[in-house]
C-alpha cells in the first residue's frame, strides 16, 4: 500500500500534463471550463489531435491503437485530461461502441469501423433507450426483422445524446420476439444515419438546449453485414457497454476544476457585512464538504481502477456512478448560489450579470440528468445491493 | 501507488481477526466490558505474543499494519486499548524518545508496561494553549494541572503528557504513575462505549521530558494524527461488520411472510451504507499512507476524520433502523458498534470541529488535490 506515484508513473503524468497544456489549443480547453463547447468542431478538432499522439482510445485493444498501461495508468490518463479541461474523446466512440466492435466484432467489422471510431471520422450516437424502455432496457420494442441480406428495422429510440451530429447509430433491436427471456432476443446493429427511413427530432430541455433526441426507424433496411457478433447475444454485449459507461462517469477531476471555478467567483463576491462569500463559514463549510467528498470518490476511483486488469466489470463501479453524479450536481447546485440574483437573467449579453452567472441555473438543471443516465442511481443502488451485498 | 496489502500485512489481518474472533463474541465481550478492568489481561497478553502491541515501535512494521491491526479489532470491538495504551504513544516515544526512554518499549510490547496520551484538558476544545503548566528548578522538571479524558488513563503506568514550558512553547513530558505517588490522583471511568478513561490531576507530579526537551508541538501534532488515523481505521472495521449484520439481518428476518430483503425501500438504503463504507474505507487508506511517508498532515486527518465520522454516523444509525427494535438493546451487537463510532467521532476533533477546520482553508488554494 503506497500513495506516492512511482517515478515512472510521475514522468508519465508529467508528459500527459505537457501534451494536454500545450497540445490543445487553449480556447478550445477555456470553452469545455465553462462548458460552452463548439458543436461537432471542438470535439471533432481534439479527438484528431488526440489520435494521431495515439492517446484518443488507450482502452482499447492495442491492435487498433489502444496501449498497453496499467489501469492508474489510464486513471492518469483520464485525471490529467479532466483538470486540463481537455474534451474527452466522444464517448460513443472511445468508451462505448469501440470496445464492443474490438471485443466481439468480426475481424471485418473492426477493420471497416475502429480506425475511424478512433479519429472521430465516425461520429457515434447511441439507441438503447425508447418510451417505453428506460431502466427496463431489455423490454426494448425495436424490431430488426431478416429479409435476405438486411434486417429491417422498425422502432423508436429516445434520448440518443448528441444526435444531430451523428453519423452512425448502434442499434439494440429486438431479433427473436419468441426467445424465452426478453433479454435473450436483442441484436446489436450498426446503421448509418442517412439511411432511408432514419428520422430524427431534437428534445428541447431545461436549459434551452438541444443534446438528446428521438429517432424514429421506418422500415429501415441495414445490411446484415452490419450486425455486430452474433444475432441474439446484444444483450451480453450491452452491459459490457454500460459497465464501461459507467466508470467514465464519475468526472472527478471535472468537477475539481468546476468547484475551483465556484471558489474564485465567490472570493469575488462581497457581501454586505466587507468580507466576501468565500468567507462566509456557512458557504465555507459547503466548499469543504465537497472537497473532501471528492478525494474519497477519487481515492475509491483509484482504488477500483486497479482491479479492472480481470476485464469483468467491477460492481464497484457503480459507487462511481452513484456519488460521481451527486458531487456534479451539488458543484452546479453551489455555483447558482454564487450567481444569486445576477442567475436570473438569460441569454442577455446586454445585462450586468456575467456570462457565467447567466449559465449558473440552467447549467445546474441540465445536470439533474447525471442521476438519471448511464443507469439511474436507483439502478447502481439495485447492482449494489444485488451484486455485492447479495440482497 | 497502490492499494493491496502485502503478504504480511494480510497475514497479520487474518491472524488479529482470528485471535479477536476467539476471544469475544457479543456475550463474552459485554462480560469483559462489565468487569472492572474492562478488557482481558488474557488477551492482552496473546497480543503482545504475536507482537501486535510493538507495532511501529521499530522499522519493521509501521502505520499500515498499525491501521490493519485497528481495523480488525474494530471489527469485533475488542475492548483492550491497544491504540491508547500501546501503539499510539508508544509510536511517539519511538520517534522522539531518548534511548532510555526507548527501553521502555520493550516492556510495552511484551503486555507489561501500560501507556496513555495525557492532552486533552476539561473545557477546552480546539486547543491553542494548555492550562497544565511543566516547571523545573534546572535539573528536574514538574507537572501540573488536569488532563480529561484520557483514554487508558485508568490504567497505565507511564503517562505521556503535554504541558506548557515556562519560556513558552508546548513540551511532552514522561510521568511514571508509581514513582509520581500522590503528586497524581485520577479519577476513573467508563465510556458510553465501554471504554476505559479517567480525569488525571497533576500536582507537582515529578516529569520527564521527552527526549531532548523543549518545544513539542511537532511531536504532538504527529501523535494526534496518529491517533486520528488509529481511530478511522478502527472505525471502518465497526463500520464494516455493521453492514455484514445488517446484510445478514436483511436475508434472514422475515416480516409479511417474506424476507426483509424482498423491500426495495430497505436494500436501497442498504446500498447507501456500502457507498458510506467504502468511502470511509478510501479515507483511511490515505491517512494511513500518508503517516506511512512521514506526511502528519492535519489537513488530511481532518479530510478522513470528517469522511469517517459522516460515514459512521450514517452505517450506525441505518444499521439500527433497518434492525428494528433490536437493535437498541444490549445483548445484540449491533447497537454497541453504534456507541463505539459515535465514541471515536468525540474523540480528538468532531467531524464537526473537522469541517470547521477545513473551512477556514479553502481559499488558500484553488484546485484540491489529494
Amino acid at each position: 500500500m503506497r500513495l506516492a506515484l512511482s517515478d515512472a508513473d510521475r514522468a508519465f503524468r508529467d508528459e500527459l500534463r505537457e501534451f494536454f497544456t500545450t497540445k490543445i489549443p487553449a480556447e478550445i480547453r477555456e470553452r469545455a471550463r465553462n462548458d460552452e463547447l463548439r458543436y461537432p468542431e471542438d470535439m471533432v478538432t481534439t479527438q484528431r489531435i488526440l489520435n494521431e499522439a495515439g492517446l484518443a482510445v488507450p482502452n482499447w485493444p492495442v491492435e487498433w491503437g489502444g496501449k498497453d498501461w496499467t489501469p492508474l495508468q489510464r486513471q492518469i490518463w483520464s485525471d490529467e485530461m479532466r483538470l486540463a479541461c481537455v474534451p474527452e474523446p466522444l464517448a460513443f466512440n472511445a468508451s462505448m461502441v469501440g470496445p464492443v466492435i474490438a471485443q466481439f466484432g468480426s475481424q471485418e467489422v473492426k477493420e471497416r469501423f475502429l480506425p475511424a471510431t478512433a479519429n472521430l471520422d465516425i461520429w457515434w450516437c447511441q439507441g438503447f433507450s425508447e418510451p417505453e424502455a428506460g431502466s427496463d432496457l431489455a423490454s426494448l420494442r425495436t424490431t430488426a426483422v431478416r429479409d435476405g441480406d438486411h434486417y429491417i428495422i422498425n422502432g423508436q429510440k429516445t434520448w440518443t445524446t448528441l444526435g444531430q451530429y451523428a453519423d452512425w447509430i448502434f442499434v439494440l433491436a429486438r431479433t427473436d420476439p419468441n426467445a424465452p427471456k426478453k433479454q435473450a432476443g436483442i441484436s446489436f446493429i450498426l446503421a448509418e444515419m442517412s439511411t432511408p427511413g432514419i428520422t430524427l427530432r431534437p428534445i428541447k430541455l431545461i436549459d434551452g438546449g438541444y443534446e438528446v433526441n428521438e429517432v424514429w426507424f421506418e422500415d429501415v433496411r441495414v445490411p446484415v453485414d452490419q450486425l455486430v457478433g452474433e444475432e441474439n447475444a446484444g444483450w451480453s454485449y450491452a452491459k459490457f457497454l454500460l459497465s464501461n459507461e459507467r466508470t467514465g462517469i464519475a468526472r472527478v477531476g471535472t468537477s475539481k476544476v468546476w468547484l475551483a471555478d465556484v471558489k474564485e467567483r465567490a472570493a469575488r463576491t462581497a457581501l454586505g457585512d466587507g468580507g466576501t462569500l468565500l468567507d462566509d463559514p456557512l458557504f465555507a463549510a459547503r466548499v469543504a464538504e465537497i472537497e473532501t467528498e471528492l478525494l474519497a470518490l477519487e481515492l475509491t476511483q483509484l482504488r477500483v481502477s486497479g482491479d479492472e486488469g480481470s476485464g469483468k466489470p467491477n460492481p464497484a463501479s457503480s459507487i462511481l456512478k452513484l456519488r460521481g453524479s451527486q458531487l456534479q450536481q451539488a458543484v452546479t447546485e453551489l455555483l447558482v448560489e454564487v450567481a444569486g440574483p445576477d442567475a436570473l437573467p438569460f441569454g442577455a449579453p446586454d445585462a450586468e450579470a456575467p456570462d457565467w452567472a447567466q449559465h449558473a441555473a440552467p447549467k445546474y438543471l441540465n445536470y439533474r440528468k447525471t442521476s438519471i443516465y448511464g443507469g439511474s442511481n436507483e439502478v447502481q443502488r439495485s447492482i449494489i445491493s444485488a451484486t455485492i451485498l447479495g440482497l | 501507488m497502490h492499494f493491496d496489502l502485502s503478504e504480511e500485512q494480510q497475514l497479520l489481518a487474518d491472524t488479529t481477526r482470528e485471535m479477536v474472533s476467539r476471544a469475544y463474541d457479543t456475550e463474552s465481550r459485554n462480560k469483559v466490558v462489565d468487569s472492572e478492568l474492562g478488557w482481558s489481561r488474557e488477551v492482552w497478553q496473546q497480543l503482545a505474543e504475536v507482537g501486535i502491541l510493538g507495532l511501529g515501535f521499530d522499522e519493521d512494521s509501521g502505520p499500515i499494519e498499525v491501521m490493519v491491526v485497528l481495523t480488525e479489532l474494530g471489527r469485533r470491538l475488542a475492548p483492550e486499548p491497544v491504540a491508547a495504551a500501546a501503539l499510539i504513544p508508544g509510536a511517539t516515544i519511538a520517534a522522539h524518545g531518548s534511548d532510555e526512554q526507548r527501553a521502555l518499549l520493550d516492556q510495552v510490547a511484551a503486555g507489561e508496561c501500560l501507556l496513555a496520551f495525557a492532552h486533552t484538558e476539561p473545557g477546552r476544545r480546539g486547543m491553542t494553549e494548555l492550562a497544565t503548566r511543566a516547571t523545573t528548578d534546572g535539573t528536574t522538571w514538574a507537572i501540573t494541572g488536569a488532563k480529561s479524558p484520557v483514554l487508558a488513563g485508568d490504567s497505565a503506568d507511564v503517562l505521556l503528557v503535554s504541558a506548557a514550558l515556562p519560556e513558552g512553547g508546548t513540551g511532552l513530558f514522561l510521568v511514571d504513575v508509581a514513582a509520581a505517588g500522590p503528586a497524581v490522583t485520577r479519577v476513573s471511568y467508563r465510556t458510553f462505549d465501554g471504554q476505559r478513561g479517567a480525569d488525571i490531576a497533576f500536582d507537582g507530579a515529578a516529569a520527564q521530558p521527552l527526549g531532548s526537551g523543549g518545544d513539542a508541538a511537532a511531536a504532538i501534532a504527529e501523535t494526534v494524527i496518529r491517533f486520528q488515523a488509529a481511530l478511522c481505521a478502527e472505525a471502518v472495521g465497526a463500520m464494516d461488520e455493521s453492514l455484514r449484520l445488517t446484510t445478514e439481518y436483511l436475508k434472514t428476518r422475515k416480516q409479511f411472510g417474506v424476507p426483509l430483503k424482498t423491500f426495495q425501500t430497505l436494500t436501497q438504503r442498504a446500498a447507501d451504507m456500502y457507498v458510506s463504507l467504502e468511502l470511509a474505507r478510501s479515507m483511511s487508506f490515505y491517512a494511513s499512507m500518508c503517516v506511512a511517508d512521514g506526511r502528519f498532515d492535519p489537513v488530511v486527518a481532518a479530510r478522513t476524520k470528517m469522511q469517517i465520522g459522516r460515514s459512521g454516523k450514517h452505517i450506525a444509525q441505518e444499521s439500527i433502523q433497518l434492525h428494528g427494535g433490536i437493535g437498541v438493546t444490549a445483548e445484540y451487537p449491533i447497537a454497541h458498534y453504534a456507541a463505539r463510532l459515535t465514541a471515536g467521532d468525540q474523540t480528538f476533533g468532531s467531524t464537526t470541529d473537522q469541517l470547521r477546520y477545513l473551512s477556514r482553508q479553502v481559499g488558500r488554494y484553488g484546485v484540491v488535490t489529494l
